[in-house]
């Protein structure tokens, strides 16, 4: 029983800073799909080793904890500087690696409203659709640090306002966009009681 | 196209089998899985995924796998506690556990659980293992597995496939592990983003299922979403001895007309003794053509190479031979079974006594958590499939990924050294 009750204080830490995220992340354009933040650059084969290290393994069952730790063995500053709503910038194959869903999990925690690569690993792409968060492939080479980036999810197209450019990205499949839409994969079994896609 | 059969990569025809219609690459469909498993790195969120859905069972019981692999024993509290959910749910649900004595979910997976034509899903990126049984096996997150343990389906885009066909005869001290490194260096860590491999030609006829579950193992390093192999002679003498049941092997292949994205032909007698540098699998170079690279730390074992063959080619180097005064070996079996049978064939002895340490069954140092974490600048030569920054622990240390041979080999030297020095 003690267990159960440890669990669900982790379960709720987590939806109180999901919930902190959320409201921080409310501006006027975010019903309309629209996405405001600077962006944070990153470079190619960024693995899940760098953004979840292995060290902090025992922290995966308290991600707010882990969050503290985004990404440090590439900017130690990271998880500090980043503000809600802002953007992980990413070259080639962002995510490889491990299959551990903390590691966008807890990109998502720290505020970042989307993740931007030239291309992504596998597992790393299809769990960030199952929990929501999105992610863009992009020619991120155009983009440097501290861009002030526009994002229309609808409609496909980043506008960087700092270099006064427009970026295009290809829509997700359908199915992808049924799941990120309906809030994850969680939620998509719930609301249809299966898969409905 | 209803009532027609057009010829199929082996990816397409087991998930076309699993959905009940005909896929064919780039189709979207929701699919039936054989196995299910998720290890204690990952299991945890993905029994917190299956209680927010409402779910307490398992569909299916006995091919439903939480291990507990990657920190085992616990080295600390909160792990203790991750595992302590682990055999509560698993009790509860009905799905089977494999404790801390058990082994790396890899290797159990293939000796006592997978068959060819199955459908895998694990929370592991390395799930891809189990492809050299004929299986399509893939690693996904957590929240996908749990969603596999509660309905026993998955949605899976059926993926394009390259086939890389290994031709000719495996040079000696050239091993499975050679070959993989190679290839992984010739198509890069993306080359197969997405990508079922399905490997061929006529070297595979040489290899033992250790060398295809090698081979396979590293499928996810080149990106890929499974890494196939037909089954033969050798897949059903193999699954006879793992005492499956009557029924377990079925014939695997590709239709002769397959549609392949991408066909590669690598003559292995080209290929020497090999290792990945720092800090991508990719960065590959020769051993012979190597600068003189001092070796802190040997690491023979993992889901990738840990299995007896392994070990005895391991033995067979250091028998009678002591390790450099400045490397640290450790040995880590891979299962249970792997570990019995290496203290019967007198390997560990062997090992034992040339200053090798064993540490238990499971994924030993090469998660990170424990078990030999590197210090400050060290350089470590290890058998496992992943040199990434920090991967063992310490994003200030260095590691060097080899096959058994040449990691053996080089802990006796104390510098990453060509085993052929030695075998030849």
């Amino acid at each position: 029983m003690a267990d159960k009750s440890k669990n669900n204080i982790v379960d709720n830490e987590l939806k109180v800073q999901e919930n902190k995220m959320l409201q921080k992340k409310a501006q006027p354009n975010t019903d309309k799909g629209i996405l405001e933040g600077k962006a944070f650059k990153f470079g190619d084969d960024i693995s899940t080793d760098l953004i979840a290290p292995g060290r902090y393994f025992h922290l995966r069952s308290n991600l707010p904890e882990l969050a503290k730790h985004l990404l440090e063995d590439a900017d130690p500053e990271f998880a500090k500087k980043i503000k809600a709503g802002d953007f992980v910038v990413g070259g080639k194959n962002f995510g490889l690696g491990s299959s551990r869903e903390h590691a966008p999990t807890i990109i998502k925690i720290a505020g970042a409203g989307a993740v931007l690569a030239k291309s992504f690993a596998r597992i790393f792409f299809r769990n960030s659709i199952n929990i929501g968060l999105p992610v863009l492939i992009c020619d991120t080479d155009k983009i440097d640090e501290g861009d002030s980036l526009q994002i229309d999810l609808r409609n496909g197209i980043i506008k960087d306002i700092t270099k006064n450019i427009e970026l295009k990205f290809n829509p997700l499949p359908e199915v992808m966009i049924k799941i990120l839409s309906e809030g994850g994969l969680v939620e998509h079994i719930t609301k249809n009681k299966g898969f409905n896609l | 196209m209803k009532g027609v059969t057009l010829p199929k990569t082996i990816s397409e025809k087991i998930l076309s089998e699993h959905a009940g219609s005909e896929l064919v690459a780039g189709d979207i469909a929701v699919v039936d899985v054989d196995v299910v498993m998720a290890q204690d790195g990952t299991g945890p969120l993905a029994v917190n995924q299956i209680k927010k859905m409402g779910f307490s069972k398992v569909v299916k019981p006995d091919k439903s796998i939480f291990f507990i692999d990657h920190a085992a024993p616990s080295p600390r509290k909160e792990l203790a506690d991750s595992h302590k959910v682990l055999r509560e749910f698993a009790a509860q649900s009905g799905a089977r556990l494999s404790d801390i004595n058990e082994g790396v979910c890899h290797q159990i997976l293939v000796e006592s659980y997978v068959c060819p034509g199955n459908i895998v899903i694990g929370a592991d990126s390395h799930t891809c293992t189990s492809g050299a049984l004929g299986a399509f096996a893939t690693g996904m997150g957590s929240t996908d597995i749990a969603v596999g343990f509660a309905l026993s389906k998955t949605w899976l885009m059926v993926p394009h496939t390259i086939k890389v066909n290994f031709n000719g005869k495996m040079p000696p001290g050239v091993y499975a592990k050679d070959l993989i490194i190679y290839l992984i260096g010739k198509i890069t860590a993306d080359g197969a983003t997405y990508k079922a491999l399905e490997f061929g030609g006529s070297t595979v006829q040489q290899l033992g299922m250790e060398d295809r579950f090698t081979i396979s193992n590293m499928a996810v390093e080149a990106g890929a979403k499974t890494g196939l192999f037909a089954t033969d002679e050798v897949t059903k003498e193999y699954l006879e001895k793992q005492q499956m049941p009557a029924g377990c092997f079925k014939e695997i292949f590709a239709d002769k007309d397959a549609t392949y994205q991408q066909v590669i032909d690598i003559d292995v007698s080209k290929i020497e003794p090999i290792v990945s540098k720092p800090h991508t699998v990719d960065n590959t170079v020769f051993v012979r053509e190597m600068d003189k690279t001092k070796v802190d730390q040997v690491l023979i074992g993992t889901c990738t190479n840990g299995r007896l063959g392994d070990l005895a080619i391991a033995a067979k180097i250091l028998d009678g031979k002591k390790i450099a005064p400045w490397v640290r070996l450790l040995i880590v079996p891979a299962s249970k079974g792997v570990y019995l049978d290496a203290i019967k064939a007198g390997i560990i002895e062997k090992l034992i006594n040339a200053g090798a340490t064993i540490i238990n069954p499971g994924c030993g140092p090469c998660v990170g958590v424990h078990e030999g974490t590197l210090a400050d600048g060290e350089v470590c030569l290890s058998t496992q499939n992943r040199n990434f920054k920090g991967r063992m622990g310490n994003p200030e240390s260095f590691i060097f990924l080899s096959s058994p041979a040449t990691a053996a080999y080089s802990a006796i030297t104390g510098y990453i050294s060509d085993p052929r020095e030695v075998l030849i």
